[in-house]
């Protein structure tokens, strides 16, 4: 077990490095001035160009500048915007706001995905099973801009059930919405794995010892069903994370949260590259560590998986 | 919830008698059908047997005979749909449990009757230790602390003579053999003491060394607590030793039943004389095994008259006309033959 948390921890190393470089490259790559609408009608002048190309250097090649960026990022340095801001103090307070809503996203859709999936999984073709298929296709099929202004219009302004955009203080009780839109499309896809992975065991030789047993429905379902249903379930939410994070920026958009996807739209308008590069940079951490963090849980699932 | 997983049956109108007869577990006349897609498997016509405290029934047949469908109804584990009881009655100290409501049904089971299954590997849960699948039951049914549920489960372990029972508890179901497999299935079964075992082919998918020692242990662990058993298989070699009755099923219905001592004497139908003829014998080595000729019948299209007519070397037209009843045969058999006598009374 250790030695295969260290060779995973390892194998972290090369993703990390490859895809940092690849989404520093694709921001290089993308044309235009740094320069451009910094200083105004006129431009900016020649001595600021020289003293900004230099700090930056923004005169040397792709690979110099990837390295002396690598460099200060494993010293803990994200590096400063132009207007001299210290990109991990953007980090510190967009992350925290993103990373909030994307667990309540989380749990909302674990909480009814999983709920919905076990009620339909053990029901087929029922009235029930009929609703949530129909309207998890809804919510897959909706955009979801579409489904953010909807719950918003909705909830915050025709019925005032909730305020239509977040304070600053961002309170769970506010989030529950946002994160409801944020989490709709995956709470569908979880719904219907689950249905399915419940539907699949549900007629396995294990449950029916268990009822052979004596035991109450209650727990056949909610132990002995459950626990073997999980593992499709417990992918899909683990590597929902990131995606919820870096898919909040039209979430964050609608309902006024202070957020990673907000600094990242900024950053790439003002060719911001060192903010882009480590806002992701950050994202794929969260990627990486989260897929480790899955598969160390099939085995604690499924005792049969064993890592060595 | 209780109708999601298993569907309790309880429609008005079954034909039974209904008395007491003072009988452990009685099955009378028990209907169960399958509705499928391409249309309606008739799987149990009217099995009656029952058995008795101390008693080992061996119900014998071949697959698809509807031998472990009716264990299943006993139980009220029968995959509904498309499983669905037509008829009959399934009497437990005289009151019938299709008639039970889900949860008097629920307490029985484990506690008044038992189930070892076939394949011990799908039938215990593969994330839990063998140790909590025992333990559990003594939680749930009879409330006992985490630590004394574990103390009662090595017990368990340690009665079905698994070595080193107490580092066994915290193993998973993989992590046995077959045979340790099949024993701590055992134990499971017998945690609650219940009146009566089924064993739902208990050894067949084991060695035939380990097999010996299975079912060694059941008949052992069977007289000791003067449960009644019901041991369903397919092999004949299995349940001489064991069991006091037969009854041999077919087609969905028992087509003879006697005393494990008269059945293999002098069998009292064709498909009994049938089965026992196919084992292979030493002094024939060499020779052809003999079998029975053609197949079970479509259970969704059962030939008229008796079932057994197509495949009988003895059958008569009124074979084909005429279903044979199960009838006393002498004083403690009966038989679903029109030539019973004849069967019986020939040299």
């Amino acid at each position: 077990m250790g030695r295969y948390l260290l060779r995973r921890l390892l194998q972290l190393i090369p993703v990390f490095i490859g895809t940092t470089f690849m989404i520093y490259a694709l921001v290089w790559k993308v044309p235009g001035d740094p320069f451009a609408g910094k200083c105004g009608d006129r431009g900016c002048p020649d001595n600021f160009r020289a003293l900004m190309t230099e700090k930056y250097q923004l005169d040397q090649s792709i690979w110099v500048q990837y390295a002396s960026y690598m460099k200060n990022l494993f010293q803990g340095d994200f590096g400063i915007t132009f207007s001299g801001r210290p990109i991990n103090d953007i980090i510190a307070t967009s992350y925290p706001n993103t990373l909030k809503l994307a667990v309540v996203a989380l749990t909302i859709e674990a909480v009814i995905g999983l709920g919905a999936g076990v009620l339909t999984g053990l029901r087929r073709n029922g009235f029930m099973d009929n609703l949530v298929l129909v309207s998890t296709l809804f919510l897959i099929a909706l955009p979801v801009f579409v489904i953010g202004f909807v719950l918003q219009w909705l909830f915050g302004v025709k019925w005032h059930i909730v305020n239509p955009t977040v304070s600053n203080e961002m309170r769970i009780s506010e989030l529950i919405l946002p994160g409801f839109v944020l989490g709709s499309a995956s709470m569908a896809y979880i719904a219907r794995v689950a249905r399915t992975s419940i539907a699949e065991n549900r007629r396995a030789d294990y449950v029916r010892t268990a009822i052979a047993k004596g035991l109450p429905m209650r727990r056949v379902v909610g132990v002995h069903l459950l626990r073997n249903s999980l593992i499709p379930v417990v992918t899909l939410l683990g590597t929902d994370l990131g995606a919820l994070m870096g898919g909040a920026i039209i979430t964050e958009g609608i309902f006024g949260i202070n957020g990673i996807g907000r600094q990242v739209l900024r950053a790439i308008v003002t060719k911001e590259s060192a903010t882009v590069v480590s806002i992701v940079v950050v994202l794929v951490l969260v990627y990486l560590l989260m897929n480790l963090l899955v598969d160390l849980l099939y085995a604690a699932l499924d005792p049969r998986i064993r890592y060595e | 919830m209780s109708d999601i997983l298993v569907s309790e049956q309880s429609a008005p109108g079954f034909g039974g008698s209904g008395r007491p007869s003072g009988r452990l577990l009685e099955v009378e006349d028990l209907r169960v059908e399958f509705r499928t897609r391409d249309g309606v498997a008739k799987v149990i016509n009217g099995v009656t047997y029952h058995v008795d405290a101390g008693e080992t029934l061996a119900v014998l047949g071949e697959s698809g005979s509807g031998k472990s469908v009716t264990a299943q109804t006993i139980m009220g584990i029968l995959d509904t749909p498309p499983g669905f009881v037509t008829g009959g009655q399934v009497r437990f100290h005289g009151k019938d449990m299709l008639r039970m409501s889900a949860e008097e049904r629920r307490r029985i089971r484990g506690e008044g009757i038992a189930m070892i299954f076939q394949d011990s590997l799908s039938a215990l849960n593969p994330v839990f230790t063998v140790g909590f699948q025992i333990a559990e039951q003594f939680r749930v049914r009879r409330g006992m602390s985490r630590a004394d549920a574990k103390k009662r489960a090595i017990e368990m372990l340690d009665q079905v003579k698994i070595p080193n029972a107490k580092g066994r508890f915290s193993n998973y179901p993989h992590q046995f053999s077959g045979g340790m497999r099949q024993r701590a299935m055992i134990a499971m079964s017998l945690a609650l003491d219940p009146e009566v075992l089924i064993a739902d082919e208990p050894t067949t998918a084991l060695d035939v060394t380990v097999q010996a020692q299975i079912m060694d242990l059941l008949g052992e662990l069977q007289r000791e607590r003067r449960m009644g058993m019901i041991l369903i298989t397919h092999d004949l070699g299995v349940v001489a030793d064991v069991a006091d009755r037969i009854a041999v099923m077919y087609a969905g219905r028992i087509v003879e039943e006697a005393n494990v001592y008269e059945l293999y004497r002098k069998p009292a139908h064709p498909y009994t004389l049938g089965l026992l003829d196919s084992i292979p014998r030493m002094d024939e080595k060499g020779q052809e095994l003999r079998t029975i000729k053609g197949l079970p019948p479509n259970l969704m299209n059962i030939p008229p008259g008796c079932p057994f007519n197509p495949r009988c070397p003895m059958a008569q037209p009124v074979c084909r006309e005429k279903v044979p009843p199960l009838l006393q045969v002498g004083t403690s058999r009966a038989s679903a033959c029109h030539f019973a006598e004849e069967l019986v009374n020939r040299d």
